[in-house]
């Protein structure tokens, strides 16, 4: 109950404006199609700089949490998902509004992802103290196999091939040793000067993440936006909420699958909110009216890829593995105030660390509310030109960058990265498991080189890295997660 | 239509993984090296696997490029290489990023270039563009951008 005791610190007045603007921020970038949560954090990284880590994170946090249920608004209003974990809210949202209910389908969307937020977070706050207890014992060998679990997971379910995911987070790990070697302090692949101190972690991120977005919009060419818009109608919404609890089933089914989905590394939001329209669908016995505009549809997905969002933070808080690309950048996030995740995470900074947390769940409430008012407004925002918007974010992307260091080489580094990434991406490549290798890199290198110095004064690396039955756990996963994505690939390749 | 773009991406990433193979097992110290070796092995062997399957027309994974893409992302790659290598550094960060945005605007820009109204209106998205990102990286983040030439 240790968060209690940290709640006044997000009632403050800057924490207030910081959760009150990144929540109306988030819920507008996430309308936007082709700005994804994940970009959206990455591009705000810079914006913490000078901020306290407390305030930082809040800021972070607010718009993680507000540009996913963000994204139902233009799935809902322009039949476009704002992100992947909206796609499922497309399918019977656009239904609702081309029906007259437009209102009614935002309002269920977002008290569904209230609820289902809040039960997420709930979660975060239950779970993470236990699984930080437990992972205190971890030694050497165990962190190392966490990481290699992370870049593994994530690599096989995130690429178009499990191969090229794999071969992803590979290209992600390299980039991480680039620099200064830790321990002998050697410099190690450093082509150019503009990396000699290492590819910095947030320009790396924007450049991953926004870049390939950039050049898909300039790939579009003089390309005219013909997106209709409906209007909504004005729907009370005590009968929204009514709506809501009237219809359990879809709640439960969706809050329970987009909890346990947050919880595995790498599975993320756009799985979460199908898997919980799939279940509503199978499980309703109005099976025959979805699809064509029913609240249960609404319900379930979006109360699942909210309730994904505090969830995703358990193993980057306890672990240091984020459980989804967003959580990845978060984790950037938490670097660069020099908070670095991990079991002992809440006894040295449980005064940013709860707070932040808190502010997830007052940020829940205030996306709601913000998000029924100021839908039409988002809606109105996400027509924008996407030859604006790419001329917006190119522009952020570089001040942000160069902001980090005030340095020109992380400019052409976010550049370079995100260049070769989108060119990757078109052939089955995947931002994510890189970043999560670049990230999780450096954490597996420090344990596999103290572990292996350690275990050449024992029985050798082999027993050390290999034998225990915690070593042989994860070990086991790592196989099971690709031999498992290997056994799916070939089945839909198969069954196509 | 594409196989030939899945050789050459697979062949960048293969040969980017036998540079980094090569320099990892012949650089020294060998113990700074440990960590990329044991990478660079896994690195190699998933490349190889790749780009051989590229090369037996089997790699299917990804939707590739067209010409037309190609030919639409062009202008923009180019005002943003210029921008961001050469521009930002001697013309300054905010004179660049004011030509490089107005470019981008203008040559993405769907409406007709002989209307007044649409130049009228990319001035003025790039004059708030500018005077939005000067607030804030200037004035609120205290972030001192390159000045090039107007120092």
């Amino acid at each position: 109950m240790d968060f209690i005791f940290y709640f006044g610190e997000v009632f403050t007045f800057t924490s207030m404006l910081l959760l009150i603007g990144g929540t109306i921020g988030g819920l507008i970038m996430g309308a936007t199609p082709g700005l994804s949560p994940t970009m959206t954090v990455a591009l705000l990284i810079p914006f913490t700089f000078n901020m306290t880590p407390v305030h930082g994170l809040i800021l972070l946090g607010a718009a993680y949490t507000s540009t996913v249920a963000g994204g139902a608004v233009s799935a809902i209003l322009l039949k476009i998902p704002g992100a992947p974990a909206n796609i499922a809210t497309t399918l019977d949202g656009n239904a609702m509004a081309r029906k007259g209910e437009g209102a009614k389908a935002l309002q269920l969307s977002f008290i569904a992802s209230l609820i289902g937020g809040i039960f997420g977070v709930f979660l975060l706050i239950f779970l993470t103290p236990v699984l930080a207890k437990m992972a205190n014992s971890f030694g050497y060998s165990h962190t190392f196999w966490l990481a290699i679990i992370g870049v593994t997971v994530i690599g096989s379910l995130e690429a178009g091939s499990v191969v090229k995911g794999l071969l992803s987070g590979c290209i992600g790990m390299w980039l991480a040793t680039i620099g200064f070697d830790d321990i002998q302090g050697v410099k190690r692949f450093v082509f150019h000067p503009a990396i000699a101190g290492g590819v910095n972690i947030i320009p790396a991120l924007i450049g991953l993440f926004a870049i390939p977005q950039v050049i898909t919009m300039f790939a579009k060419g003089r390309f005219q936006n013909d997106i209709e818009q409906i209007q909504v109608k004005k729907h009370p919404i005590a009968k929204a909420f009514q709506e809501v609890f009237s219809r359990k089933r879809a709640l439960i089914i969706g809050t329970s699958i987009g909890s346990l989905i947050g919880l595995i590394p790498g599975v993320g939001g756009q799985i979460a909110g199908l898997l919980a329209y799939d279940q509503a669908k199978k499980f309703s016995p109005e099976k025959k009216k979805f699809g064509t505009g029913h609240s249960e549809g609404v319900i379930a997905a979006e109360s699942a890829n909210n309730a994904m969002v505090g969830p995703s933070l358990v193993p980057l808080l306890t672990l240091s593995i984020p459980g989804s690309p967003t959580a990845a950048v978060l984790l950037g996030g938490l670097i660069i105030h020099g908070i670095f995740p991990g079991p002992t995470l809440f006894q040295q900074y449980p005064e940013v660390i709860w707070p932040f947390i808190n502010s997830m769940l007052i940020g829940q409430i205030l996306m709601c509310i913000f998000g029924i008012y100021i839908a039409s407004l988002a809606a109105r925002v996400a027509q924008v030109p996407q030859f604006i918007m790419a001329a917006i974010v190119l522009g952020l992307a570089a001040f942000g960058s160069f902001a980090v260091q005030q340095s020109m080489g992380d400019v052409y580094v976010m550049v370079v990265l995100g260049t070769m990434m989108y060119f990757l991406e078109r052939f089955g490549f995947s931002a994510a498991p890189l970043v999560l290798g670049l990230i999780l890199g450096p954490i597996a290198e420090s344990n596999f080189v103290t572990g292996s110095l350690i275990s050449t004064a024992q029985n050798g690396p082999f027993v050390y890295f290999f034998t225990g039955g915690l070593n042989i756990l994860l070990v086991s996963i790592v196989i099971l997660s690709v031999g498992f994505s290997i056994w799916s690939e070939i089945n839909t390749k198969r069954q196509s | 239509m594409n196989i030939f773009q899945h050789k050459l991406s697979s062949g960048f990433v293969a040969g980017l993984a036998f540079i980094v193979c090569y320099i990892s097992f012949t650089r020294q110290p060998s113990d700074a090296y440990l960590f990329p070796r044991v990478i660079s092995v896994f690195f190699l062997t998933l490349s190889l696997w790749t780009f051989f399957k590229a090369l037996l027309g089997l790699s299917k994974a990804g939707n590739g490029l067209t010409l037309n893409m190609f030919r639409n992302m062009l202008p923009g790659m180019l005002i943003s290489s210029i921008y961001l290598f050469f521009a930002a550094k001697f013309l300054g960060f905010y004179t660049a990023t004011a030509i490089a945005f107005f470019l981008l605007l203008t040559a993405y820009d769907p409406e007709s270039y002989s209307s007044v109204n649409s130049w009228v209106k990319r001035i003025i998205i790039t004059a708030c563009f500018i005077a939005i990102m000067y607030t804030l990286f200037a004035k609120i983040l205290v972030v001192y951008t390159p000045r090039g030439m107007f120092i």
